[in-house]
């Protein structure tokens, strides 16, 4: 593809909005044509999404590309397969994008080898001077790796709050194109037989200004009771170290860290939790880090901007009382 | 069932931050001194998987199959010893540090020539590269399906049943063989191997096969990413430690110097 120019987007749609992370893609793709030149396309996938097409455009999109069918949901790798080549083949782009999610980790490698080029997973950076440049951690988080397409289109997913998106802007002028493709349900070698959401009590955690995060160091499931308290005395959400959620102590939506949810709050308050590389990789991005921890070697204090060196079982209700005379 | 189980040999991912360092010229990690190898964590969980599902259905064959230098004989004997019937050792030219493009071709080449495989299971992704890019390749170049992030599997009526782990919570899926499957730490511990497993382990058949012997010209063992630079980021601490004669007065402490610099 000589021609190639411009960013396919291929957008999430939950609860009736593009998500976060799809209006983040669509600000990186317009930085990147901008640069590059070409047009941002967007592909939405699902039952119900032509009603997020004007918000694409506003996002930053040129062309939106509807793939509008009960069978896309819910998602399966085969059934969106065929929608996203389609789209690719009429937008022609030099990059595709996707976001670093459920569907992104799943979707990205396969479209790649669909089309025979190279994918960059996980990307924190795009860059652009007379190619492409992504750049993305490794080793857990302790290397960074840059890497360039040898073909296009790349194929990238990108993770979230590495992105800014744009100012909403209505005005924007944009058309939207339909896709052909139609999951052939009765082919499907793939079958959903149910999901099974997780409870969100109070506000989503990658979308907390506050999050509060206990690690192995707790001890043991009870540790996280206090930590509850404390979130909701900040008003944020609680998260856990992938230690904390192996050992069955919080649930594993609610991990923190390259293989769970990135988070890039205010205020990350890591109680008990060492700093693996693995971890920081969710969370480095976060404005400031207060460390609780017994080992003043550990990792998140060095990491930290504040940090207190003791048990943090007699740290929290100290800290809980003091937050809320604060607040009162 | 025939299953293959994928591991990958790399550098200790347990390595301290201190201790890890890249050549950048070279674009390699540097071992740390006095650490050794280690199959990825995930691709022994997939082992476990596999063996699991072996147990169930009370019958099958599991060949394991890791695609890298000649060293990786010990990754392979480590899953031999937990249970896996035999190894193959794909090793050679272009094939000591292939990426993930090539690592997909061989595998898939090999799934073909071991012929009568209903499923491949791998780690979500290999702790050293966290790509989570081979599994899909492989199921794209076989046109199996995939199904990724699984915590459980079981055997039902020719197909698996598959609990996978979502951003947002689990999903459980039926799919047809032959797939592709991965499988994320959920899963929980991989088992140790007994003494008398791993004596036995080393008399379980190794096959030892190169690109050429799949099939595989150097072109289609060229990558499609460019490496252009690996490099370990910088970060400076600058820690304010909390003073305080007791842990109480730390915290009170600390939500002052929070509220003094307006962060809550």
């Amino acid at each position: 593809m000589a021609d190639a120019q411009g960013v396919l987007v291929v957008g999430e749609v939950a609860d009736g909005n593009l998500t976060g992370l799809t209006t983040e893609l669509l600000g990186a793709g317009r930085r990147l044509v901008e640069k590059a030149g070409g047009k941002v396309g967007c592909l939405l996938v699902g039952a119900a999404v032509s009603g997020v097409a004007n918000d694409a455009i506003a996002y930053g999109a040129d062309v939106v590309y509807v793939a509008e069918d009960g069978a896309f949901e819910p998602y399966a790798a085969e059934a969106w397969l065929p929608a996203a080549q389609e789209a690719a083949a009429k937008a022609s782009p030099a990059a595709v994008l996707l976001g670093q999610t459920s569907i992104g980790r799943d979707l990205a490698p396969r479209l790649a080898f669909r089309l025979g080029v190279g994918v960059s997973m996980d990307t924190v950076a795009i860059e652009y001077d007379s190619k492409l440049h992504f750049t993305r951690a490794a080793y857990g988080g302790n290397a960074r790796a840059q890497l360039a397409p040898k073909s296009l289109p790349a194929v990238a997913t990108v993770k979230g709050k590495s992105q800014d998106p744009l100012e909403p802007d209505s005005g924007r002028g944009g058309t939207v194109e339909h896709i052909a493709a139609r999951p052939a349900a009765d082919q499907a070698r793939v079958k959903v037989l149910g999901q099974e959401k997780a409870k969100v009590e109070g506000v989503r955690l990658e979308d907390a200004d506050v999050v509060v995060t206990g690690g192995r160091g707790l001890g043991g499931p009870e540790g996280f009771q206090a930590l509850e308290e404390l979130a909701a005395v900040l008003g944020g959400a609680v998260g856990a170290s992938r230690a904390a959620c192996d050992l069955g102590w919080y649930p594993p939506s609610a991990q923190v860290g390259l293989t769970g949810v990135t988070v890039s709050p205010t205020l990350y308050v890591a109680v008990a939790v060492s700093g693996a590389s693995q971890h920081m990789a969710g969370m480095s991005g976060s404005k400031n880090i207060v460390a609780i921890n017994k080992d003043p070697e550990a990792n998140m204090v060095k990491a930290a901007r504040f940090a207190v060196v003791a048990d943090f079982k007699q740290v929290l209700p100290s800290l809980i009382e003091e937050l809320r005379k604060l607040r009162a | 069932m025939d299953m293959i189980v994928c591991i990958k040999q790399i550098p200790d991912p347990e390595t301290p931050a201190s201790a890890f360092k890249v050549d950048e010229a070279a674009k390699k990690v540097i071992p740390a001194q006095g650490t050794q190898p280690v199959v990825s964590p995930f691709d022994l969980q997939a082992a476990e998987a596999a063996l699991r599902v072996k147990e169930q259905l009370g019958s099958g064959t599991i060949h394991v199959l890791s695609v890298g230098p000649a060293g990786a004989a010990q990754a392979i004997k480590q899953v031999l010893a937990m249970g896996a019937d035999d190894g193959f050792l794909i090793s050679g030219p272009g094939l000591d540090d292939p990426d993930a493009y090539a690592t997909a071709q061989v595998i898939a080449a090999a799934a073909k020539k071991i012929g009568n495989v209903d499923a491949i299971f791998m780690g979500r992704q290999a702790a050293d590269w966290d790509e989570g890019v081979v599994p899909m390749g492989v199921a794209e170049l076989l046109g199996w399906p995939q199904v990724t992030v699984a915590k459980a599997v079981t055997a039902a009526d020719g197909r698996l049943r598959v609990e996978r782990v979502l951003q947002d919570g689990f999903e459980t899926v039926e799919v047809i063989t032959p797939a592709v499957v991965t499988i994320s730490n959920e899963l929980g511990d991989p088992r140790y191997p007994k003494l008398q497993q791993i004596m036995m382990a080393g008399r379980k058949p190794l096959a030892q096969w190169t690109a050429a012997d799949l099939g595989l010209d150097a072109g289609q063992l060229q990558s499609r990413m460019e490496l252009e630079r690996l490099y370990v980021p910088v970060v400076e601490s600058q820690v304010e430690v909390i003073e305080g004669e007791s842990p109480a007065e730390m915290a009170a402490n600390l939500a002052r110097r929070l509220r003094e610099a307006r962060i809550i």
